[in-house]
């Protein structure tokens, strides 16, 4: 049996009101808000959060080939998937594969991973925007999502089967050195989704020896609004099948939807019920999947309902400063040089994958990795995987001199539960709300960029309520 | 192996300390023919009768030829040195050494740092090595940030009140530099005019923060024995210890950021070099390295001179003021003089030259019978630093 063994979203903090758009500009906006990045985010951060997610619930199963799926790359030429694979520490005999530059190869990794064989871990993420006050601005979101597929032991949804319909024609695009898409007028593509959908559908559909009314959830995706609603209401399914797409609280997240809704159905679903994912990009593509009895005790490590509920609110001032569409004064002090790659090959395993080193004899945790213990002196160390450990802010200060791609930064020594003590910058925080005592967690984030390259390094959070 | 001193072997003879500021019409040469013409003169010693020379700069200076080409040295030996912001200390220190080994008869120390080039604000342009990009991006002042809550919650001040002491250390550094016109800054602030000002980092406002100054300062050292021969009243070195840390404060959840343990290590060393076991009773001023004013209050207990949780009161109750108990930086301080990284250790030696020896103008004289200055000099931050403690006598034994 092949299918899904784990499946997670990674929806960051901050939400935009979209009611705060039209305030500012005195137009665009709609209702409900958009899930924003953080400064420090990109879709390779983002898929390494939904990594770790995916992983962390699926049972101890690693992945053998690692992919990542993005409209919005971090680089080009160079992959981002190795990014992923450091941080996740996974073997250096699987491979780590970028699939693709457009949406669409969000649902096509995970056709292409369910068709395969092997344990393949596919990753997509989504840092969505466009021009103020339009729509796509206000009706995307940024997310990561994350879809461990493979065999037997651990599978919570089988897959049952694949419809695919392909035709050219321009509808949204985007050059590779333009920040933002274009579209075609709206009403052109709607009857060519429309057929498309309906011929991928009944594919796959064929294929499953299935029935559309035996299908219980429908999540619907993809970069066409009007034709989504148009294809939603012709699938035949019963009229409360399609799942939540997010759209209200999100918004749509590209080539990360697909996984996040997958993710998000898996946490309702029960044993025995038929998922569908229905995406219209560039064509259409329908994945069935048949839940399981494992998916009864299958927990996410952190539920979609639960991250889309502990949100903190980001101002469209604050927005656009984060999207680089205004830049606000700097702190007059140096900017951060690049980073040296080669120093940051040798230590990857501590800039990627937050490991540093233990005295084996007293426990003492050294965060960098150091070659001899500051307790004992002695040479005996261990690597200290630390990325999932939990630890309590000690004393924290504001340094609102200091450079950062959005002042001020929020700094604070940390220890770690059972023992360890990392001096951290914070995140996802507001200066005035962090006290000491609070709990907080690693994640991995880019730090900023100098000279086209991309400085990737952990920073900690604060836990919030809602989670887990 | 031990750490035995060289009590009274060394002595200096001559001083020279450029005026601290924003020397937008001085570079680094200016400011080295400016500090050690005034040493020469100080000493009344010929430029080719000083043997070698130990060049302290943190960042405006490569080599010894960075001292050896304006000073057109005649083949005399230069030796660079750099430790953080204890870089000036760290010449002196090695100077005093080649002098007492017997290798010269002797030897200049010369610190010097032109910061206001950079058109940043605060310190910057330290030589970067390319690294991984995981270390921190913090200034100094959040770094001592950390102190002041630390100090707040465990000795029970409330955060407030411990806010005025920290002004009130301000106050006094101000008031002092406004009696030096050697300092950057000479005008008296009111701690509550200090507290009010914006916060940079944690509660620190501008005003809790040393200055950033260009300058130069120099001292020649002589055997002891020799040191009659260039003037009446020489500074016997009685002490000099350095700890480098390993920056443990970084990783053990044991520190708690009120205190600094290469500090206490160091000054163990100096008084047990220099004799001195009652610190508070012996010394007759201290200049200690102010950089914010949560690092003086931490220094008054980790030097001896107050008890531990008891600096801040005595910080209110005037111990500290310049007609106090032991006067700490009479002379203004890092506050009043701005931070030339590697100038500061050596204008920290320079306001004991002219205490103990009489000179200091009669608005900011200390009046004491006590012959002991302490100097101390650190670099780096709470939990990871290099510290620097020297003392020096106006008399022998």
């Amino acid at each position: 049996m092949r299918g899904v063994l784990s499946a997670a979203g990674y929806v960051p903090y901050r939400r935009l009101d979209r009611a705060d758009i039209a305030q500012f500009l005195g137009k665009g906006g709609g209702k409900g808000s958009r899930s924003v990045a953080s400064y420090d985010e990109d879709t390779t951060t983002m898929a390494v959060e939904a990594g770790r997610f995916a992983l962390r619930s699926a049972h101890g199963r690693q992945p053998d080939q690692v992919w990542f799926t993005t409209a919005e790359p971090a680089y080009l030429e160079k992959t981002n998937a190795t990014a992923i694979h450091a941080a996740l520490r996974l073997d250096s005999d699987v491979p780590a594969l970028d699939m693709g530059g457009a949406v669409r190869s969000g649902i096509g990794a995970l056709r292409t991973a369910l068709a395969g064989s092997g344990t393949t871990l596919v990753t997509a993420a989504a840092w969505r925007g466009g021009m103020p006050a339009g729509p796509d601005e206000a009706g995307s979101g940024d997310a990561g999502s994350a879809v461990l597929v493979g065999e037997d032991d651990g599978v919570v949804a089988e897959h049952l089967a694949s419809g695919s319909a392909t035709e050219e024609f321009l509808d949204r695009w985007r050059l590779p050195a333009d920040r933002n898409s274009r579209a075609w007028e709206e009403r052109f593509a709607e009857p060519i989704y429309a057929a498309l959908a309906d011929e991928a559908w009944n594919q796959a559909l064929k294929q499953a020896e299935l029935s559309a009314e035996q299908v219980d959830r429908v999540g619907l995706v993809g970069t066409h609004a009007r034709a989504m609603k148009r294809v939603g209401r012709g699938l035949g399914v019963a009229e409360d099948a399609l799942t939540d797409d997010l759209g209200a609280a999100v918004g749509n997240t590209g080539a990360a939807h697909p996984g996040l809704l997958l993710a998000s159905m898996l946490e309702q679903a029960e044993p025995g019920q038929v998922l569908a994912l229905v995406s219209l990009a560039d064509g259409a593509d329908v994945l069935l999947f048949r839940t399981t009895d494992e998916v009864s005790d299958w927990q996410p490590a952190r539920a979609v309902a639960a991250q889309v509920q502990a949100a903190g609110q980001v101002t469209y001032a604050k927005f656009l400063e984060w999207r680089g569409e205004v830049t606000p004064l700097p702190p007059n002090r140096p900017e951060p040089g690049r980073t040296s790659s080669s120093v940051a090959y040798r230590n990857a395993d501590w800039k990627f994958g937050f490991v540093g080193s233990r005295d084996e004899d007293s426990g003492a945790l050294h965060l960098p990795p150091s070659k001899v213990s500051f307790a004992t002196g002695s040479t005996h160390m261990e690597p200290a995987p630390m990325a999932d450990v939990p630890a309590t802010v000690v004393t924290f200060t504001v340094d609102r001199l200091a450079y950062s791609p959005s002042p001020p930064i929020v700094f604070a020594v940390v220890d770690f539960d059972g023992g360890g003590r990392f001096p951290v910058e914070l995140t996802d925080v507001e200066a005035d709300e962090v006290h000491i005592g609070d709990r907080v967690e690693m994640t991995f984030r880019r730090l900023g960029t100098s000279e086209g390259i991309h400085n990737y390094f952990w920073k900690a959070r604060p836990i919030r309520a809602a989670a887990d | 192996m031990g750490s035995h001193g060289i009590k009274d072997q060394v002595a200096i003879v001559g001083m020279g300390c450029t005026k601290f500021g924003e020397h937008w019409d001085k570079g680094v040469d200016d400011m080295l023919i400016e500090s050690t013409n005034e040493a020469y003169a100080s000493a009344g010693i010929d430029k080719p009768d000083v043997d070698a020379y130990w060049l302290g700069t943190a960042m405006s200076g490569n080599s010894g030829m960075d001292l050896a080409a304006p000073l057109k040295l005649d083949n005399k030996p230069v030796t660079l040195v750099q430790n953080f912001c204890a870089t000036g200390s760290e010449a002196l220190r090695n100077a005093c050494y080649a002098v007492a080994s017997g290798a010269y008869d002797s030897a200049m120390a010369v610190g010097v740092e032109k910061v206001k080039d950079s058109g940043y604000q605060g310190l910057s342009g330290a030589a970067k090595m390319p690294t991984d990009g995981t270390a921190r991006t913090l200034t100094a002042a959040a770094m001592f940030s950390l102190v002041a809550p630390a100090y707040a919650k465990k000795y029970g001040v409330d955060e407030d009140e411990l806010r005025m002491v920290l002004g009130r250390i301000s106050e006094k550094n101000h008031y002092n530099g406004a009696r030096n016109p050697r300092a950057q800054f000479r005008k008296e602030m009111s701690k509550e005019a200090i507290c009010a000002m914006p916060e940079v980092a944690g509660r620190l406002g501008v005003f809790d923060c040393a200055g950033v100054a260009d300058g130069s300062a120099a001292a020649i050292v002589v055997r002891a024995e020799d040191a009659h021969r260039y003037t009446d009243k020489p500074l016997y070195v009685k002490a000099l210890s350095f700890v480098a840390g390993t920056k443990a404060g970084n990783l053990d959840p044991g520190y708690d950021y009120t205190t600094f343990p290469e500090v206490v290590r160091a000054a163990e060393d100096a008084y047990r070099q220099a004799g001195v076991t009652e610190p508070r009773a012996e010394i007759a001023l201290a200049e200690v390295h102010d950089c914010f004013t949560p690092t003086e209050l931490v220094l008054t207990e980790d030097l001896g001179f107050a008890e531990r949780g008891m600096g801040w009161k005595e910080v209110m109750a005037g111990t500290f003021d310049l007609d106090g108990d032991l006067p700490v930086n009479p002379d203004g301080g890092l506050k009043s003089f701005g931070h030339p990284v590697g100038a500061s250790g050596l204008r920290l030696v320079f306001e004991s030259w002219l205490q103990l020896r009489g000179e200091a103008p009669p608005e900011r004289r200390i009046e004491t019978d006590r012959t002991l200055g302490l100097v101390h000099n650190l670099g780096g931050y709470p939990g990871e630093m290099v510290s620097f403690i020297g003392i020096v006598g106006s008399e022998e034994g």
